[in-house]
């Protein structure tokens, strides 16, 4: 089974609904068992990353020693901005430390929040990204953007006056800075392809 | 590159869509999941449902909606329409909006768009201003509270200045003297407070053609355009005003 931690913060209902609509089964849960019994693990977000954190509380240890065991995870926004080392909005805050990088405002000069579908160059060798072809809009609402600086990630981007990391790739360890779960049938796609990689490891 | 954005907005009274929406082959007009469904089918980018009673009643009511709608429809939609606390985003937000706006409770006590954007994000917080041409000041607005019956002596420019500052991550501005009317955005007002702040603004009240559409973008700078007669009246559909928008060269999502 799929689980989508539950970590009492913002939108956490659409991902699941996304799933559902899908039809593949998904349950949504802080239970450390549950957690440590799934297939593969969705970490979600709408909050402040400070919160997001703070929220998340010790299951974040949890998440990422799962995840270094190769458990696959998927993390959307504020959750994907959560895999990297640390975080500066509204104040220094770690975050799990999957994917070196981190979390930085978005440079000034532009309107901000980067809030709207903006155009994500697909490359073919991410499996999130299978059968969706070579570029496609997706739907983004943040304020902040991850710095990526591991070298052994994959990174798709978009373009919003400089090159916007819009999805990381690193082993078993998946993210997205758009929500798929708002980003229409492309997005679904993207659910459909982890949810693809959560059945391929069995359980 | 970040495309224009067309947000249909629905009316919701009781747990029902109103406001003359006129669609042919509709099972039920006033079924906001249905209409939302429409809506995300011909391409709307995203969605606002405005609560119109505003009751504490109805607050249950509109958060069934948003979980139904959230179950059916995979893109942003915002809800609006007497929201006056942090606990009540949070319930919205959880249901499956992807967020809120707030207008009179923000006016009296401004603090709410602080604590929300410390505790959602400020993309999920989305300061509504119902502006109206001064009477006494050229080149002013007023904002206005309580769906518009209410005038303060708020400047507008000003207050969207303010609002962003407090963790506003979004304006939903409405002229208030040409909502209704089709006869075009206020475009001056659009401009005035697209150019003070550095969020993004949607433009709303007035849209009535294809053209209006396309000055809200580049005379008045906006980053969205709301609309809710045409759509619904099905004067033009997304698509086409995708298509216009494209080919006088906008970025859009076709």
């Amino acid at each position: 089974m799929l689980v989508v931690i539950d970590y009492n913060v913002g939108n956490v209902k659409s991902v699941c609904n996304a799933f559902d609509h899908l039809g593949c089964p998904v349950e949504l849960s802080c239970d450390r068992r549950k957690i440590e019994a799934a297939s593969a693990l969705v970490l979600p977000g709408v909050a402040a990353f400070g919160f997001a954190v703070n929220a998340l509380g010790s299951l974040g240890s949890v998440i990422k020693d799962l995840a270094l065991a190769g458990k696959p995870l998927l993390g959307i926004c504020v959750g994907f901005q959560m895999l990297f080392d640390k975080s500066s909005e509204f104040g220094t805050h770690n975050g799990l430390g999957l994917v070196s990088g981190d979390v930085v405002p978005i440079p000034p000069g532009r309107v901000i929040p980067h809030m709207g579908w903006n155009k994500v160059v697909l490359p073919n060798d991410m499996v999130l990204f299978a059968g969706l072809g070579g570029e496609k809009h997706f739907y983004f609402a943040h304020s902040f953007c991850a710095n990526v600086t591991d070298k052994t990630a994959k990174v798709a981007y978009t373009d919003y006056g400089f090159k916007l990391p819009a999805s990381i790739q690193k082993g078993n360890v998946y993210g997205t800075q758009f929500h798929p779960e708002k980003s229409g049938q492309q997005g679904l796609q993207v659910l459909s392809n982890f949810a693809r990689i959560a059945n391929g490891r069995g359980n | 590159m970040l495309t224009r954005r067309i947000i249909p907005c629905l009316d919701v009274k009781d747990g029902r869509v109103v406001k003359g929406v006129h669609f042919l082959n509709l099972r039920d007009a006033g079924d906001p999941v249905e209409l939302g469904s429409r809506y995300s089918e011909d391409g709307a980018d995203e969605l606002v449902f405005l609560d119109i009673t505003a009751t504490i009643r109805s607050r249950k009511t509109i958060v069934d909606l948003v979980r139904k709608v959230a179950e059916n429809v995979f893109i942003p939609f915002t809800v609006g329409g007497g929201i006056s606390t942090v606990e009540q985003m949070d319930e919205l937000l959880r249901s499956g909006a992807e967020k809120c706006s707030v207008n009179t409770a923000a006016v009296k006590k401004p603090d709410i768009l602080t604590q929300a954007a410390q505790r959602f994000g400020n993309q999920c917080v989305v300061l509504a201003i119902d502006a109206r041409r001064s009477k006494t000041k050229a080149g002013h607005w007023q904002v206005t509270v309580k769906a518009g019956t209410e005038a303060t002596d708020i400047d507008a420019v000003e207050w969207a200045v303010e609002g962003a500052k407090r963790g506003a991550g979004e304006i939903l501005l409405t002229s208030m003297d040409a909502d209704g009317t089709q006869k075009g955005y206020d475009i001056e007002l659009t401009r005035a407070v697209a150019d003070a702040v550095n969020i993004p603004v949607i433009a709303s009240g007035g849209a009535g053609t294809l053209e209006h559409l396309y000055d809200a973008v580049v005379k008045g700078h906006a980053e969205a355009v709301l609309m809710a007669s045409i759509t619904h009246f099905e004067s033009y559909t997304i698509t086409q005003m995708k298509e216009y928008l494209r080919d006088r060269g906008i970025a859009v999502n076709l």
